[in-house]
């Protein structure tokens, strides 16, 4: 902090800090943290040297809870409590989760998620990926030595909104600051592509663990681009387990399992999918409740017949992908293969068929995508280098639509539209005198609103008194660049500034992620007072570092009176932060913001300006 | 030269106002303008600039995508030159037109019910060929003639076309799902 007390305003700044950023990759089986160290990505390792940190979350009885290796064992002894593949509940309902029936969880259908009941009470899907991702929170600033400035989380570029929005919602509950959050594809192409220097057209094939994403990404001068994306949100390795584990009672002839042995015998079967990518064959034996023994040999060969048509479903995406791309598969120059379940060789072959060419596994699958979210959260943090002049363009998965009559969708925002990306539509009143008016937004590509996933219902209410079709009130759609919609509407005629009541269709909402915090902290036994002077005074230090950095590179924007009224709202946010009071450092960090708001115009346009200046250069050189 | 959110694509893009197109300076321009105006520049900043941010980056993505397809940048020089192409109102279509797209659609609605997914891919490509001769002549009418209402004709029929092809791609996408 002294550092801040001695600049004095017009001076430049010092030197760079480097802040502290990481890479998370929050998967459906295991989740990893990672950073960049000296220039170079490394995932890193909890005290025992293990990278990967199952995601897997135990409730126990004594109000304690267990994540990761930890947890692992009670998946047998306490499945109830003992929560897998929490991701794939994450932004869904009960009606769409899968392989409910053979689930050992005590499902509650709340309106919107789906939620567990556990023995330390019901717990949200953001709540169990919260407690994966302070595990990593901690793990990463013991070895950083320090607080994290931010993190960008990986998410399946397939993800919906309510999905995307789940995810930010549980790093949120565990305090960390979201730079962004990155689809897992492009991850995984930036650490390839920035290993290799390659350029062309490339293609991402990630299975993971209970998602499948396709993305077609174009390399060139430093950008990366994403074409087309496709993919299926529920479809994974898991999928593949779950075969084998029908297999197993089917050859067996277990009658319904108790939830126990369902464990057992699930945890055996990945056991046993692991195995066969090396082996021919594998054994089968589990000591059930009962005492009795099974005891099974399966041939790789038997397994593939089981799983073929797993392996076919992931080729509809990739054929959508390239179409969309406009691409058949000879232009793809390479494939990059992602996620633990393309170790199976039946993947491998499928997949180097299609695209007629060996695929690219010379990074570790299981890494890859923490690697790609490391760099990108270095340099999104504000340490980029000279070196790091690269950028990522990416794209919307799904389209955004909005209901019409008839139970119809009207799409707004093509899929594989380039964030972040707005859209603007009229609406008019249809009665006399009509205020208010419901308009509900869907994402998914079918004609009919029940075949696309309700994101949110909106009512726009303040609408003044007219004749029917008097009014048009204009509603901005927009997406930004973690692929989040968020949605503005004024009325044209009378500039009255309609007011947006948003009803989340499966996320929670503002105050429940509210009470979950207050829930949190007050488990903690910290102090929410210090805790949030805390982190408004991190957000006021942040602010002025970055108002004398703009000043001091573009300083000559601004005349005098502009510059001193600058310097004022600084100089007042200083004294403000020296205080105890948070809600007035707020105050004066909203001041400031608004003081430099013109500034901050002026400086983006001089940014544009000198961007077409160094192209047109480029052009002579052409 | 003054820059702001109001200029229009061909400006921003630092492109002539052309219905031709190099499409290589298009995408430099775009690469270069997403560089210093992405959110990912950004996301270390006070919430000020992180919004101009977004605004910026929104309006470059919306001027590539409208200048970068032929048809929608048609439409956009149109409606620069204050032309309508009336794709609401004016439907008016030359009988011979009209009927042409009938046998098209026709054919299109025979081989989706059949489930013939090459009648269907070869349907594609002749429309594909079909669109690129109107394009060709929507660029004598653009840029050499100045004949702007033939161009807007041109348009329309482009719109017909595209339809098609679209309504082609979701009976593909239908049979092979």
């Amino acid at each position: 902090m002294a550092l801040l007390q001695i600049a004095e305003p017009g001076m430049s700044t010092e030197p760079h800090r480097h802040r502290l950023a990481a890479g998370i990759d929050l998967g459906t089986t295991n989740s990893l943290v990672a950073t960049v160290r000296n220039g170079l990505a490394v995932c890193l390792a909890d005290e025992k040297g293990r990278t990967m940190l199952p995601s897997v979350v135990h409730y126990r009885a004594d109000g304690s809870i267990e994540v990761g290796q930890a947890a692992l064992a009670a998946q047998a002894t306490d499945p109830r409590n003992a929560i897998v593949s929490v991701k794939r509940f994450m932004g869904r309902g009960l009606k769409d989760v899968t392989h409910v029936e053979s689930s050992p969880y005590d499902f509650v259908d709340a309106p919107g998620m789906v939620r567990l009941r556990t023995v330390q009470g019901i717990k949200s899907p953001v709540e169990v990926s919260a407690e994966i991702l302070k595990v990593l929170r901690t793990r990463a600033e013991a070895s950083l030595g320090g607080e994290l400035s931010g993190v960008v989380i990986t998410v399946p570029a397939y993800f919906d909104d309510a999905q995307r929005q789940a995810t930010k919602d549980a790093a949120t509950l565990a305090g960390l600051n979201v730079l962004r959050l990155l689809n897992e594809p492009t991850a995984a192409a930036v650490a390839y592509g920035l290993d290799n220097a390659s350029e062309g057209i490339y293609a991402v094939y990630d299975l993971g663990g209970g998602t499948f994403d396709l993305s077609i990404l174009k390399l060139s001068r430093g950008v990366f681009e994403v074409l087309s994306t496709n993919g299926d949100a529920a479809l994974g390795g898991d999928d593949f387990d779950h075969r084998l584990f029908c297999w197993i009672l089917d050859q067996a002839h277990i009658e319904p399992p108790s939830s126990e042995d369902a464990r057992r015998l699930q945890m055996k079967a990945r056991e046993v999918k692991e195995l066969l990518t090396a082996s021919e064959e594998a054994p089968v034996r589990v000591r059930l409740g009962s005492g009795e023994e099974v005891n099974l040999t399966v041939t790789r060969q038997q397994f593939e017949d089981m799983t073929q048509h797993l392996v076919r479903k992931t080729l509809a995406p990739m054929r959508k992908a390239l179409r969309d791309a406009g691409l058949a598969p000879e232009e793809v120059k390479g494939v990059v293969m992602v996620g633990g379940a393309t170790r199976m060789p039946q993947i491998q072959r499928s997949v180097a068929e299609f695209f007629d060419q060996e695929p690219l596994t010379n990074l570790d699958p299981d890494k890859v995508v923490a690697l790609g979210a490391a760099i990108q959260a270095n340099v999104l943090a504000g340490n980029r280098k000279d070196e790091d002049d690269w950028l990522l363009l990416d794209v919307i998965p799904l389209s955004l639509g909005l209901e019409t009559m008839g139970g119809l969708t009207e799409k707004v925002i093509p899929r594989n539209s380039t964030l972040p990306i707005a859209r603007a539509q009229e609406f008019t009143t249809v009665k006399d005198g009509q205020t208010a008016m419901a308009v509900h937004v869907v994402q998914g590509e079918r004609e009919l609103v029940s075949d696309c996933r309700s994101l949110a219902r909106f009512e726009l209410r303040g609408i003044p008194p007219m004749v029917a079709g008097a009014a048009r009130i204009r509603v901005t759609f927009q997406v930004d660049a973690d692929g989040l919609l968020s949605v503005a509407a004024r009325e044209m005629s009378s500039g009255v500034e309609a007011s947006v009541l948003v009803k989340p269709s499966y996320g929670l909402t503002d105050e429940e992620i509210a009470g979950m915090l207050r829930e949190g902290v007050d488990h903690a036994g910290d102090d929410m007072l210090a805790r949030a002077l805390r982190e408004q005074q991190v957000e006021a230090d942040r602010l002025v570092e970055a108002t004398e950095h703009a000043l001091a590179q573009d300083g000559d924007l601004l005349d005098a009176a502009e510059r001193a009224a600058v310097d004022q709202a600084i100089a007042a946010l200083r004294a403000a932060r020296e205080g105890s009071d948070h809600r007035k450092v707020k105050q004066h960090i909203d001041a400031l913001a608004r003081a430099t708001d013109e500034f901050a115009a002026r400086r983006m346009d001089r940014s544009v300006r000198s961007a077409l200046a160094g192209h047109k250069v480029d052009e002579i050189e052409l | 030269m003054s820059i702001d959110l109001q200029q229009d694509f061909f400006t921003l893009f630092g492109l002539p106002r052309r219905f031709e197109l190099d499409e290589r300076a298009l995408e430099a321009a775009f690469h270069d303008l997403q560089t210093e105006v992405h959110p990912d520049r950004y996301a270390h900043l006070p919430e000020a600039d992180k919004r101009r941010s977004m605004q910026w980056a929104t309006r470059v993505n919306e001027g590539f995508r409208t200048l970068r397809k032929p048809l929608a940048r048609a439409m956009y020089l149109l409606e620069l030159a204050g032309v309508d192409a009336g794709l609401e109102t004016n439907t008016a279509m030359s009988p011979e037109f009209l009927m042409e797209q009938m046998e098209w659609r026709e054919a299109v609605e025979e081989a989706r019910a059949a489930g013939e997914v090459d009648e269907l891919e070869h349907l594609h490509q002749r429309l594909r060929q079909h669109g690129r001769e109107m394009l060709a002549g929507l660029q004598q009418a653009l840029d050499q003639q100045g004949d702007l209402e033939a161009a807007a004709e041109t348009v329309r029929r482009l719109m017909f076309v595209e339809k098609l092809q679209h309504e082609i791609d979701d009976a593909l996408e239908a049979l092979e799902s």
